[in-house]
């Protein structure tokens, strides 16, 4: 299998779904002549000229509000933000309008958008560019909010976001754009709304999604030296959630960690814990604990945002109270 | 590339004789126009004044909830707007829209059923009197954040262009829109990219209590397009013809050009902002509202037609009884029709 990097994963999952039909198109800042603030759409506008891939002034509510109008008449956009927090301008089009038109006008308005850029903190970027909004989205009837974390997943599910008929949020990372993987070579999609183990054990269940996936490996890959078997569990898609899946691991280990960058109340991680108490309630030997991002503002120094950010010893920690042990001095 | 500057489009706009005060008088406008499309412009506008008078009376009976706004006193406005407007052509509206529904010819009692909630109603029960759809004929929508359907309608002009169609769309929004960032984003974006829209403000002075005065820094507000090089204008809202007329200019200019425009509809709303809302007190007097009513869009046609004889009061009031006669069945289509069924709670959040 060839070896990507993520973000030419996504490249190529929007360049192949152009190719294919026309209604597709790209919008942003910087997408076209500047190949993208991250280089995601490196080439695209060589390729496919300004008509399909176009640069937009700064004006998220504008360009995201033009694109959910144009997916109204029948077009496919895919909305590049440069980066998940400047959403937050165009929220109202995304809610109000993306996620409710097809209810309101009683099954008449699909909008099948794909609003995409990376999420979560990088690196130093401090408080207004370091933000995980996913439970934000992921709160929404209406829309689909997909998280990949690796190459393959990108690639795979983008292409599938690009095809659904609904409004997919679909939240990158910039610290994974350079993030080598294998990608299957051809034509493949990988179903929304499908988990993937990405290790299996017995004797714990670790959920993390998107750039957490890393640090639950890392944890996993620690606690087997100490013969603790870590499953772990990357839901890929927060909404719709492959209930199944992440139900079967905790039937199986009776025991599980929810690991997540946001902020901890109210967050995608208190949905799971829902979930499997509600669930698997009978199967658990141990309550259900969350390890998340601090419940700050981003701080800007580096040992301060280390410290507001899950990291393998926090995931570590929270699986040996899980199992009743004593932490490993 | 970008088609001039803001001194250049105003020229345009001038020399294109867009303001309607350079019209003729309306009698003189009348005579010269087609007299069935006169006689359907009258009988929209009245169809509209009857519809809403009745769901006035069906709100104060609680058959009707939520919010409900009427757009009594500015008919003129979505009447002549989308008389200039071809079949194909899209329609974003704000939440007052039940009188664009009807010009642009939805059936009487899908509206009234969307009003009363009904499973039989345009939005299938689900939207009510601020979300009424009907994409079959390009009515694409109530929306009710002030503004928030501004960016959308710069959309479906967008995708008319990108598909080499020949559609425009028309976009129609209250006063108070001008002064939320959708706005701005919106005619930025319109003119910058050269989209076929015509966004009509309906200036009917207040939004909700608060007069324009108090809310906009400059007024007339279709100057705001000059910060955007957009071709705009002022028209009487209560002269169908004199919209028509300058919306259809637009709209041809949209279709050739791919041109935006701004067009500022001076009217008045008779009721209160919604139906939980007084029609005069607070914010505005009796005598103002008065004043205002001696300019009625309906009286106003219907005078002028009379004056040069293309009219009789006695085929008025056969007009206006053959209009109560389908609002009547409209309301006991409503009345009649089922509520949605319990499981169609759950339909139309996804599409397959
Ligand atoms: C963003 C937003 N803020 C506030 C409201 C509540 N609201 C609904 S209508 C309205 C007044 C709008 O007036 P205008 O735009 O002039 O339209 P009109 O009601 O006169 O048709 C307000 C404040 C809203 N719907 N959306």
């Amino acid at each position: 299998m060839p070896t990507l990097a993520y973000r030419e994963a996504l490249n190529q999952a929007m360049s192949e779904e152009m190719r294919s039909d026309e209604r597709v198109f790209l919008l942003g800042e910087e997408v076209g002549a500047y190949n993208g603030a991250y280089k995601v759409s490196k080439g695209m506008l060589e390729e496919f000229g300004p008509k399909r891939v176009l640069d937009t002034p700064i004006s998220e509510l504008g360009f995201t509000g033009l694109a959910v109008g144009a997916a109204m008449a029948g077009l496919r956009p895919i909305v590049e933000m440069m980066t998940f927090n400047f959403s937050l301008v165009a929220l109202d089009q995304i809610i109000n309008g993306a996620a409710k038109m097809l209810y309101m006008s009683g099954g008449q308005c699909p909008v099948p958008i794909v609003i995409r850029g990376p999420g979560g903190a990088a690196h130093q970027l401090s408080a207004q560019h370091s933000q995980s909004l996913e439970s934000w989205y992921a709160n929404v009837p209406g829309l689909k909010v997909v998280m990949p974390a690796t190459p393959a997943d990108a690639k795979g599910l983008l292409k599938s976001a690009i095809r659904d008929n609904n409004p997919v949020i679909f939240i990158e990372s910039e610290v994974l754009y350079g993030m080598k993987g294998e990608v299957p070579e051809g034509e493949y999609t990988i179903p929304i709304g499908v988990a993937d183990v990405k290790r299996t054990g017995k004797d714990v269940t670790i959920i993390a999604h998107l750039k957490m996936v890393y640090v639950a490996l890392e944890a996993a890959a620690e606690l087997a030296k100490e013969g603790i078997e870590a499953e772990v569990i990357d839901p890929r898609t927060l909404r719709p959630l492959d209930e199944r899946t992440l139900l079967d691991s905790v039937r199986k280990t009776n025991r599980a960690v929810v690991v997540e960058e946001g902020w901890p109340f109210a967050g995608v991680g208190a949905q799971f814990a829902d979930l499997i108490q509600r669930e698997a309630f009978d199967f658990l030997d141990a309550p259900v604990l969350r390890v998340t991002g601090a419940d700050v503002p981003m701080p800007y120094a580096k040992p301060l945002e280390h410290a507001a950010i899950p990291d393998k010893a926090r995931v570590i920690e929270a699986v040996h109270r899980v199992l009743y042990r004593r932490q490993a001095t | 590339m970008k088609s001039g500057s803001a001194t250049e489009h105003r020229g345009v706009t001038e020399a294109n004789g867009f303001e309607s005060d350079r019209l003729a008088p309306l009698e003189e406008r009348a005579r010269g126009a087609d007299p069935s499309l006169v006689k359907d412009l009258l009988e929209k506008m009245l169809l509209i004044r009857r519809f809403e008078e009745k769901a006035a009376e069906l709100y104060a009976l609680g058959k009707i909830g939520g919010f409900c706004h009427l757009y009594i006193g500015q008919e003129a406005v979505a009447v002549g707007a989308i008389s200039a407007l071809g079949p194909d052509d899209y329609i974003f509206c704000s939440y007052r829209e039940h009188g664009h529904a009807l010009a642009r010819g939805m059936d009487a009692g899908a509206v009234m059923a969307e009003l009363a909630g009904k499973a039989t109603g345009c939005s299938k029960g689900k939207g009510g009197s601020m979300h009424l759809f009907d994409t079959r004929i390009g009515f694409l929508g109530g929306h009710a954040i002030v503004g928030g359907h501004l960016p959308l309608a710069a959309g479906t002009a967008f995708a008319a262009k990108y598909q080499n169609q020949p559609r425009v769309t028309a976009c129609f929004f209250g006063d108070a829109a001008v002064n939320i960032g959708a706005f701005h984003e919106s005619f930025n974006l319109a003119q910058l990219w050269n989209l076929p829209v015509v966004y009509v403000c309906e200036n009917n002075e207040f939004g909700m209590g608060t007069p324009i005065e108090k809310a906009s820094s400059i007024d007339p507000l279709h100057e705001r397009a000059c910060g955007y090089g957009m071709a705009h204008t002022a028209v009487d809202g209560m002269d169908v013809l004199a919209v028509r007329e300058v919306v259809g200019e637009a709209v041809e200019r949209a279709r050739r050009h791919n041109l935006p425009t701004f067009i500022e509809a001076r009217t008045y709303r008779y009721m209160g902002h919604s139906m939980s809302d007084p029609a005069h007190g607070t914010y505005r007097t009796r005598a103002e509202l008065d004043e205002h009513r001696r300019h009625d869009p309906i009286k106003r046609l219907t005078s002028a037609l009379e004056s040069i004889g293309a009219l009789t009061p006695e085929a008025f009031e056969e007009s206006d009884a053959q209009v109560r006669q389908v609002v009547e069945q409209a309301a006991a289509f409503a009345e009649e029709s089922p509520d949605p069924a319990s499981d169609d709670l759950h339909s139309d959040v996804y599409r397959d």
